[in-house]
């Protein structure tokens, strides 16, 4: 290609940590490279950005647009040093704002961090040094429970320990696979009825059978660990107590579908996660669980690039994550043709969520039939739910499906001045306090008008300024909107500010017509699900939970 | 290997659309089925980029509208181009892109609006716009992107679809995402050629000849009073199509046929400006 | 020699006279009957060979048509000519020497269509961008693009390979790219056999061209060179295309031939999707050619020594075509230095500034009796002229017809009306001939288009209604009833033997080093070419501002400014063995070291012909401005 290259050079420091971090010279290479870059020296600068378009044959002007998608990274110079204050839902109900004004370093206001258990969160990063929670760890509530079963690892094990792992049962799940063949899993898997829980509940094993189906090659897999709904950090949880869990699962899902080659995608606001997730697929490279001849199965070779997202919610969109994979930005693709079909680098493509692949290891261990027996018959297994907000013990917590929700709140301390529960997050929908003996179960959540989502249980105590939570949310979606369709690039726009407009008083009956107008256009012509469900919690707050706005 | 090239068999498929029913080549987009729906980001020399969403319709068994740019036919599909939903919706959508962009010189999206009832102004006086002054800093061509609707266009004639330059692209996000060069640098400092080929794709005029946008300014441009003539081009021999935009015997605008099989509506900087000589008197 | 900014030119809209050594305006009549009766005086004291025309590749087939009438019917000679002459003449001798017609062979949608495209000697990505999108749109669904070329030019740098040659040795490295398919066993056999003689010969004659020889001769590592050869013959559909890297040459003609040769070596001609394109330079250089503008062929590639041919002319005419050839544009300006040519017609050319060492052509055009310019802009040639006569730009003042490098016939239109005092090109010739006995009037350009389709049975499907419904036509179409394949040759894969026609002969082909050696003296190889938002000569580009316009530069190596201790945008002195120019240097890291190249965009402030070499090519009269010797010096240090 003829580029034209900018004048700017970058730094020594710049350019070493770019060329350090390079593993290849394609496109795909543009997001590892923009978090060197931002990583070395807290900022993307002309020069940096100009050395990362000369590597790797990107224009700048697309590079630029694609480090501008992200919010973790800064175009302009700024301290060395900054801390990310979350300042989303369950950390605005318990004194985000406060933590912010508490600050004397550079403070990034950011949308949820995942560490809702410790809210409020903040998320210290610095420039050539890293990045550190300020808030101290708290162990998970059910730890000792025997009848965990996702999370039975979590916090029993050493999570840099892949012979701990193992002797814990890890890669039994891959030794049975590999003996059932590749046909003999996505059965196990298609008749266990595991839905996944990343919160579109679509049948694990018809995705598989689907991608396996395609004679076109290669195939690849993505975990999907950007969970950034606000409220969700189930998934963090599981990264960080049981790694070698999702390296053993991503193998499992790509031996029974046909990958050869698998993308870790892990949101960029998770230091510790990551550093754990890498430690475990290069140790379980080392020991011979990625690569090739994996367990002694001649021809099957599997390997894991972990990728880091950069602060965009969008990127846990399913074909949003293959544009941010692929060094472009993470807007959503039209579907047809769906990932199955054409995913990333257009090839087919199985996108699964970290729980669900958690399942896989336990239907392959147990059998599909042990594992329908928990839940119901519609929702097998357990599910994890993230429990947050205004109540004594927040985390996570695994429940069968079918506990009820008022179970669930007295798991966690319950709640003696309930106002309202979030169920699902931003993109899910308010239950009232009689409505809490709803049973957890996918079926339910549909019958009764809402939905589980990624399993946030968002808890709102009388205390709580419904109007100012509702704001947040409008304003999370304007945020994090990729701004490709225009529904909702202009109609998370409207959205909030007619519903300023309702909170603050200071419109008219005609402001809800429009909420319902810009609502209706948003889950009908949007391009992907952000704007779908953009209006879902706001309505239910109108409609459901009889708010008076 | 054939001397001649026989090309690819293609199959016929049917389906429905409001009522009745209609035999298309398979690959064909529902729009290319379709008479008269309207469009602003759909283009028809680039791949469809779904983003304008002006153009859904119904389809049966689908969950949400569907873009009919780039949606393709399938056998026994039943689709509905005029409902009260898909009216809804692009009342809707005309109406948040008439609130937040200036859209006084896109073509037909008056017509649009009247037709579904469209009032932007329903979002009130304080509705966030891309108002931003012009962008003039070449003596070729304008881009005022308080008339931009981000339909992509540009970016992708810029880019692999046409002149490979890639001078531009999408920045930011959400409401702030923008088309700019890098780090916002002036044309001259840019990738750009000055082909004119974003020009030629743009659908609402925020890009456009420096002649056109001088003219408009002092209120002397006057289409109704303007020639189309399509010619071929002087510089090189490739055999460029141009058609030119005459006003009082003046060029003062220069296109290229979109169905021309030499440029598909693409020109080189010395086709589409450099005509002046010949006005040099 | 300083370096000045040249306003852009204005049209001339009253015609001029030479009086006492002055240009004055005069009456259309007066003009009109000085230059008719200069013609007369000069054919009557000379014959009808001390006449030359000089014709446009930039105007109307139908003004081209009108223009060779003019010559071979109005005065009888043959002497009609072309700027082809300077740029594509050697592809049309090659193609024509080896197919019988000398148009490119395919469509630009073949070249999307292919497996692999080669582009030697061809910056199509600044000289012909429009055609550049087609291959990239070939390149982007995963064709293979080769290019040939001196410099890493932007088109290189889209290429999977680049191939460096050292400029002049592109029949060296055309000869081992088939000594290496031939004993690979790649050549194709069916092809050869059905579509080709010659072959022995041309084998034994590569035979001195293997890898290593050729790595020397032409600095191309062997294993590129044995790289490109069997892509080449491996692929399903392949395109060579090139431009004036192949041409403007001593021995272009030689060049073509050693491309044309490694087709019929793979039979990638003559079929969809494979073929052979060279990329012309003017709006209709293809057409001045297909119109008989050349001094050996008559409208639709009719050979001038065809007797049966000039009959069927002769008729609608009423004329008496000489039996032979008339002379290139390069032989017309010898004939003027040794005074057999006495009078000249230039339409819409500028040869006191296109030809190669241009100080030599001014000189040559200044012994001449009575010369005619007939032009937009008073160009340094009009300045030369004894009459002046504005015109009308063709492209955008006129109707007609211009026909493009895929031998497309396009309608062109007016959209203007030329300025007050400017006259159209056909009216004018046709004035001239009234005076010179010849009751001519053409109402329309569709007449001469119909006229001129009667007698060229390449075009005689074409009428304008067609053209205009079809968004134009590729030559041959001989019916109005159908349409031909995209692409031609087909003939040559025919079984039937008859049908077949006359084989395509393979060329043996000598090696011919560049005529201006370097020397201690001259140590630097000079090459030129053109940049994006400029055209030939400039007098059409300069008049409008292009944000991309620097004006001319000495582009050099980085080794090569450090040597000579130059930095960028220093004025230098640049000279050869014909004269010097000043002009501001430019780094290029595309170049290598030994390597220089300037355009000739800018001749009123640079004039780079005066630097470039008049070798030109036996065969098609092509001058060698791809390669000069020069040297470079510091200028003295102002004080």
């Amino acid at each position: 290609m003829d580029l034209r290259f900018l004048a700017a050079a970058p730094s020594t420091v710049e350019q070493a940590a770019i060329d350090a971090a390079l593993t290849g010279d394609g496109r795909d290479q543009l997001l590892p490279a923009l978090h060197a870059a931002n990583d070395a020296v807290g900022w993307i600068s002309e020069g940096a950005l100009n050395h990362i378009c000369r590597r790797l044959d990107v224009p700048p002007a697309e590079a630029y647009g694609v480090a501008t998608f992200y919010s973790l990274f800064s175009m302009e110079e700024r301290p060395r040093k900054v801390v990310h204050v979350c300042v989303d839902l369950a950390c605005k109900v318990n004194g985000a704002e406060a933590l912010v004004d508490a600050q004397s370093e550079f403070v990034v206001r950011s949308p949820c961090l995942g560490v809702c258990e410790r809210a409020p969160a903040a998320l210290a990063v610095e420039a050539g040094v890293g990045s550190e929670y300020l808030m101290p760890e708290i162990p998970l509530p059910q730890r000792g429970d025997p009848g965990l079963r996702l999370l039975r690892r979590v916090g029993v094990v050493d999570p840099r320990s892949l012979d701990d792992y193992r002797a814990a049962g890890g890669y039994s799940a891959l030794r049975n696979a590999l003996a059932l063949g590749p046909q003999g899993v996505i059965r196990e898997v298609t008749d266990a009825k595991l839905m996944g829980r990343g919160g579109a509940a679509f049948p694990t094993g018809r995705k598989w059978a689907a991608t396996a189906g395609q004679p076109e090659r290669p195939h690849y897999l993505v975990c999907n660990a950007d969970e950034s709904e606000p409220g969700t950090f189930k998934d963090r949880v599981l990264m960080e107590g049981d790694p070698f869990a999702v390296v053993e699962s991503m193998t499992v899902a790509a031996y029974a579908t046909g990958c050869t080659r698998g993308y870790l995608y892990i949101r960029g606001e998770y230091p510790k996660a990551f550093s754990l997730l890498s430690n475990a697929i290069e140790v379980a490279r080392e020991r011979g669980f990625l690569g090739r001849d994996i367990m002694g199965q001649a021809g099957f070779e599997f390997d894991i690039e972990i990728r880091r997202g950069a602060g965009a919610y969008i990127c846990g969109e399913e074909t949003a994550i293959f544009n941010s994979i692929e060094g472009f930005r993470g807007e959503p693709r039209s579907k047809p043709p769906f990932p199955v079909e054409k995913g990333l680098f257009g090839w087919p493509t199985v996108v699964n969520n970290v729980e669900t692949l958690a399942n896989v290891l336990l239907i392959l261990t147990e059998g599909c039939q042990a594992f329908q027996r928990i839940g119901t018959s519609q929702s097998t297994g357990s599910k994890l739910f993230c429990v947050s907000g205004t109540i004594g013990h927040p985390g996570v917590y695994e429940v069968p499906f079918g506990a009820t929700l008022r179970e669930l709140l007295d798991l966690a301390g319950g709640v003696p001045d309930l106002r309202a529960v979030l169920l699902g997050g931003a993109a899910g929908g308010f239950l009232r306090p009689d409505e809490i003996d709803l049973p957890l179960t996918m079926e339910d959540a549909r019958s009764a008008g809402t939905t589980l989502g990624s399993g946030v249980v968002l808890v709102l105590d009388g205390t709580v300024d419904v109007g100012g939570f509702l704001l947040r949310i409008a304003e999370f979606f304007r945020d994090e909107s990729c701004g490709q369709c225009v529904p909702c690039r202009i109609g998370t726009v409207r959205q909030e500010e007619a519903l300023h407009r309702i909170v603050r008083r200071t419109g008219d009956s005609q402001d809800l017509v429009l909420l319902r107008d810009i609502g209706r256009v948003m889950r009908d012509s949007s391009i992907c699900g952000l704007g779908q469900t953009a209006w879902n919690a706001i309505e239910s707050a109108i409609d459901r939970l009889g708010v008076r706005l | 290997m054939t001397i001649v090239d026989i090309g690819l068999p293609r199959r016929l498929i049917e389906f429905t659309v409001d009522g009745e029913q209609i035999t298309v080549p398979e690959g064909a987009t529902i729009l290319s089925a379709c008479k008269d729906i309207p469009t602003l980001c759909y283009g028809d020399t680039l791949e469809p980029a779904n983003a304008c969403r002006v153009c859904m319709v119904e389809v049966e068994g689908s969950r949400t509208l569907v873009p009919s740019c780039s949606r393709k036919v399938e056998p026994g599909m039943v689709v509905r181009t005029d409902t009260e939903r898909t009216r809804h919706s692009r009342r809707m959508v005309l109406e948040l892109l008439g609130s937040a962009t200036d859209l006084s010189t896109t073509p037909r999206v008056s017509e649009w609006m009247a037709e579904v009832g469209a009032d932007p102004s329903r979002f009130g006086p304080d509705a966030a716009t891309v108002s931003q002054p012009a962008l003039v800093d070449n003596p070729l061509y304008v881009r005022d992107y308080s008339k931009c609707i981000l339909c992509y266009k540009c970016v992708d004639a810029c880019g692999d679809q046409w002149q490979n330059s890639f001078a531009i692209a999408v920045a930011g996000r959400g409401f702030d995402a923008h088309i700019s060069t890098e780090f916002s640098a002036p044309l001259p400092d840019s990738a750009c050629v000055y082909c004119g080929n974003c020009i030629e794709v743009c659908p609402t005029g925020a890009l456009s000849f420096r002649r056109e946008f001088d003219k408009r300014a002092d209120g002397t441009w006057d289409e109704s009073a303007q020639t189309a003539t399509t010619t071929v081009c002087t510089f090189c021999g490739v055999g460029c199509n141009l058609t030119l935009h005459v006003q009082d015997n003046e060029i003062v605008k220069v296109t290229s046929p979109h169905d021309s099989t030499v440029t598909h509506g693409n020109l080189c900087i010395k086709g589409r400006f450099g005509w002046q000589h010949v006005q040099n008197t | 020699m300083g370096r000045r900014k040249r306003e852009p030119y204005v049209r001339l809209t009253q015609p001029l006279v030479r009086d006492s050594g002055v240009l004055r305006p005069a009456s259309w009549d007066e003009a009109l009957d000085r230059a008719a009766e200069g013609f007369r005086r000069n054919v009557e004291a000379g014959g009808p060979n001390a006449f030359g025309m000089f014709s446009c590749a930039r105007a109307t087939n139908e003004m081209n048509y009108v223009a060779q009438k003019f010559a071979r019917a109005v005065i009888g000679t043959n002497n009609v000519d072309s700027c082809n002459r300077t740029c594509h003449a050697p592809s049309v001798a090659g193609l024509a020497k080896v197919f019988g017609s000398g148009g490119g062979t395919s469509s630009y949608q073949e070249i999307e269509d292919a497996d692999l495209i080669v582009l030697w000697g061809s910056n199509a990505r600044e000289a012909h961008p429009i055609f550049f999108q087609h291959v990239l749109k070939a390149v982007h669904r995963g064709a293979r693009l080769y290019v040939v070329d001196p410099r890493q030019t932007s088109t290189a740098k889209w290429a999977h390979r680049w191939l460096r040659l050292t400029v002049g040795t592109d029949i060296p490295l055309a000869n081992a790219i088939a000594r290496e398919i031939i004993h690979s066993g790649l050549a194709n056999r069916s092809f050869i056999e059905r579509g080709t003689e010659g072959f022995e010969e041309y084998a034994a004659s590569v035979e001195e061209w293997t890898l290593p020889v050729a790595e020397q001769v032409t600095g191309v590592p062997a294993d590129l060179i044995r790289e490109l050869a069997h892509a080449y013959a491996r692929a399903d559909r392949a395109q060579m295309s090139w431009t004036l890297g192949i041409t403007e040459h001593h021995n272009g003609t030689d060049n073509v031939l050693s491309l044309i040769n490694l087709s019929l070596l793979t039979g990638q001609v003559g079929r969809y999707g494979a073929g052979l394109n060279p990329l012309r330079g003017q709006n209709n250089v293809q057409g001045g050619g297909d119109m008989g503008a050349i001094p050996d062929r008559l409208p639709g590639f009719q050979d001038v020594e065809d007797p049966e041919a000039r009959a069927a002319f002769d008729a609608a005419w009423g004329s008496q075509i000489p039996p032979y050839k008339g002379w290139n544009l390069t032989q017309m300006l010898e004939a003027m230095e040794r005074g057999d040519m006495t009078t000249v017609y230039v339409i819409g050319e500028n040869p006191a500034q296109s030809e190669a060492d241009c100080e030599h052509t001014i000189k040559r055009m200044s012994n001449l009796d009575h010369v005619v310019v007939q032009d937009i802009f008073l160009t340094k040639t009009a300045q030369l002229a004894h009459v002046v006569l504005p015109a009308t730009a063709a492209w955008c003042e006129t109707d007609g017809t211009f026909t493009n490098s895929e031998r497309r016939v396009q309608r062109v239109r007016k959209a203007v009306a030329p300025p007050d005092g400017a006259r159209d090109d056909i009216e004018l010739l046709c004035e001239l001939a009234r005076r010179l006995g010849h009751d001519w009037r053409y109402d329309s350009a569709e007449q001469v288009w119909d006229e001129m389709r009667a007698l060229s049975p390449m075009h005689r499907g074409m009428s304008y209604a067609r053209l205009a419904d079809l968004g134009g036509i590729q030559w041959p179409c001989p019916s109005e009833e159908s349409l031909e394949p995209t692409y031609l040759h087909a003939r040559l894969w025919e079984a039937d033997p008859v049908r077949r026609g006359r084989p395509a002969p393979f060329s043996v082909l000598r090696h011919s080093p560049p005529v201006d050696e370097l020397s201690a003296e001259f140590p630097l190889r000079l090459t030129t070419g053109r940049r994006l938002d400029s055209y030939n000569t400039g007098v059409q580009s300069g008049g409008f501002s292009s944000p991309l316009r620097r004006g001319e530069t000495l582009d050099l190596c980085p080794e090569d400014a450090l040597d000579l201790g130059v930095v960028e945008d220093e004025l230098v002195q640049v000279s050869s063995r014909r004269g010097a120019v000043v002009a501001p240097v430019r780094i290029d890291e595309g170049l290598r070291p030994g390597l220089a190249f300037m355009t000739f965009h800018f001749p009123d402030e640079v004039d780079v012909n005066q630097i470039t070499i008049e070798a030109t090519d036996p065969v098609a009269g092509t001058a060698e401005y791809k390669a000069a010797a020069i040297r470079v010096d510091k200028l003295p240090a102002v004080r």
